[in-house]
């Protein structure tokens, strides 16, 4: 029973009640992902399983057996930071920095989405083969991650500059 | 949270045999059960993964569409025989949760989720006769914005959660189950339940019967359908009133509708008594509005929640308006 966090193959625990977001954090002390609500309302917790973005507070991690996750602690190469986490340094993305690791990993995950044509709640032809990153959209599809410090303005522009092949 | 032992299904028999074991519970995407575990609400002393069940969405003989009760919602809402054929329910599903969440639920999942009534996520603060049965209900005098207007009881004033449901309901879905006694699939109406004196029941599900699949009929009114959700802030809320709606309008005459709205009550409410009215009628407000009051006429507001009557009148109206324009 194995999974790979950030490209390093780790044991899963025997415990079934431990979530990913616990065994990120607690097991293989990554304290990147963020512990906000616990309950999945918040976003804080946002990783990437396969790719897809996922609420690692609501995730066993039994669940994720043979799984692929990246946390913020995997974006960075040899190379440097991330674009979009170079971004949000620029765009001044946050405040108190506790919501950060979950929004930069689910603008990621949100990025492949808008790039599959996946709608949202705004987007006002279902049937268009693309769809365009506009000011709505991409706050609508970042809702899931909340700011309480109101970093918004900054963590938008981030986004839109990182991913500007998809702003109309 | 509760100590469980937890098993991946192989396949669907394999899971219904599992799941005979007493305590045991069906585990999907685990966005609600986790959290009702961690919150004392729920104490499974099993847990059979079934997210390894068909996830496939695919066209049946008669021009349907099946989908596996395994599908994540995210495939649902983007799939384009859906998005085209049913996009009331692409919309319903991505007026829903959140991204992630979205990425995670399964179809099975949603269908199963249990109320956000606050006082049954309380465990140990408050009364709610749907977690303690014969214990009482502090939502009925309590904070009771968010709480039924049609078919509650005296013992429970709860609303069903799931915008994708109220999109099924006025789509005549079928849901296929399955259990060691074998398989059966019931009109989608007849999955949910009024709360009666058992609200601690849902469905009318057997024990141990687990959804293996949705089934939607080929319904070319589907076509011109949408769904509307009007909650307290923009996104990531769930419904004050939701509406989901098809309109099929010949020569200045309703041929056909679909209506059902969610957060007014225990299941998704099919408006058959709107429809009926509707139903033949010219497509102007004043038939809708007439429409909306006699379904919502046996609506029986608690203190907090007397707004939801004229809310959902005129978000029927609005909704059916709006669906009428497209094809003026």
């Amino acid at each position: 029973m194995t999974i790979a966090v950030n490209g390093t193959i780790v044991s899963l625990p025997d415990d079934p009640r431990v979530s990913l977001l616990d065994l990120l954090r607690e097991h293989l002390h990554l304290p990147g992902t963020k512990k906000g609500c616990n309950q999945g309302a918040c976003g804080a917790c946002t990783v990437l399983a396969d790719g897809e973005r996922i609420l690692s507070c609501l995730a066993l991690a039994v669940q994720y057996e043979g799984r692929a996750i990246t946390t913020v602690e995997g974006l960075a190469t040899d190379e440097g930071l991330h674009p979009l986490q170079a971004a949000f340094i620029e765009h001044d993305g946050f405040q108190c920095g506790y919501c950060t690791p979950g929004q930069i990993c689910s603008a990621i995950g949100m990025a492949d989405e808008l790039r599959r044509g996946v709608p949202s709640h705004v987007t006002r032809d279902l049937a268009a083969p693309v769809i365009a990153l506009t000011h709505d959209e991409l706050r609508e599809r970042m809702s899931g991650n909340l700011c309480r410090c109101g970093a918004h303005n900054g963590i938008v522009e981030a986004i839109a500059e990182t991913f500007a092949e998809l702003v109309p | 949270m509760s100590p469980f032992r937890y098993a991946r299904a192989a396949d669907v028999s394999d899971a219904v045999r599992q799941a005979q074991a007493a305590g045991s519970r069906f585990l999907g995407g685990g966005t609600n059960l986790v959290d009702l575990m961690r919150e004392t609400v729920e104490r499974p002393t099993a847990l059979v993964d079934v997210t390894g069940m068909p996830a496939d969405i695919g066209e049946s003989a008669d021009g349907g569409l099946v989908i596996g009760a395994a599908a994540r919602n995210t495939a649902v809402a983007e799939h384009p025989l859906i998005r085209t054929r049913y996009p009331m329910l692409s919309r319903a599903i991505v007026a829903g949760a959140s991204a992630q969440i979205r990425n995670m639920a399964t179809v099975g999942g949603n269908l199963l989720q249990r109320t956000r009534c606050a006082y049954f996520y309380d465990n140990g603060g408050s009364r709610c006769n749907k977690r303690q049965p014969g214990e009482g209900c502090d939502a009925i005098d309590g904070f009771n914005r968010y709480h039924a207007i049609l078919g509650a009881s005296p013992s429970c004033v709860a609303v069903h959660p799931s915008d994708m449901c109220v999109a099924l309901a006025a789509l005549d879905a079928a849901v296929n189950v399955e259990s060691v006694h074998g398989a059966r699939s019931l009109p989608f109406a007849e999955l949910h339940r009024l709360p009666g004196d058992l609200p601690q029941i849902d469905t009318c599900l057997e024990p141990g019967e687990l959804i293996t699949a949705l089934v939607l009929p080929p319904l070319p009114i589907a076509r011109h359908s949408t769904y509307r959700k009007v909650r307290d802030r923009s996104s990531y809320a769930f419904a004050l009133i939701s509406v989901a709606a098809a309109l099929d309008v010949q020569d200045g005459i309703i041929t056909d509708v679909r209506l059902a709205l969610g957060g007014v009550a225990h299941k998704p409410w099919r408006a058959h008594e709107a429809e009926a009215l509707i139903r033949g009628k010219p497509p102007e407000p004043a038939v809708f509005l007439a429409a909306a009051d006699a379904e919502l006429s046996a609506a029986q507001p608690l203190p907090g929640n007397r707004f939801k009557i004229e809310l959902a009148r005129r978000t029927i109206a609005a909704v059916l308006s709006e669906l009428a324009g497209e094809q003026a």
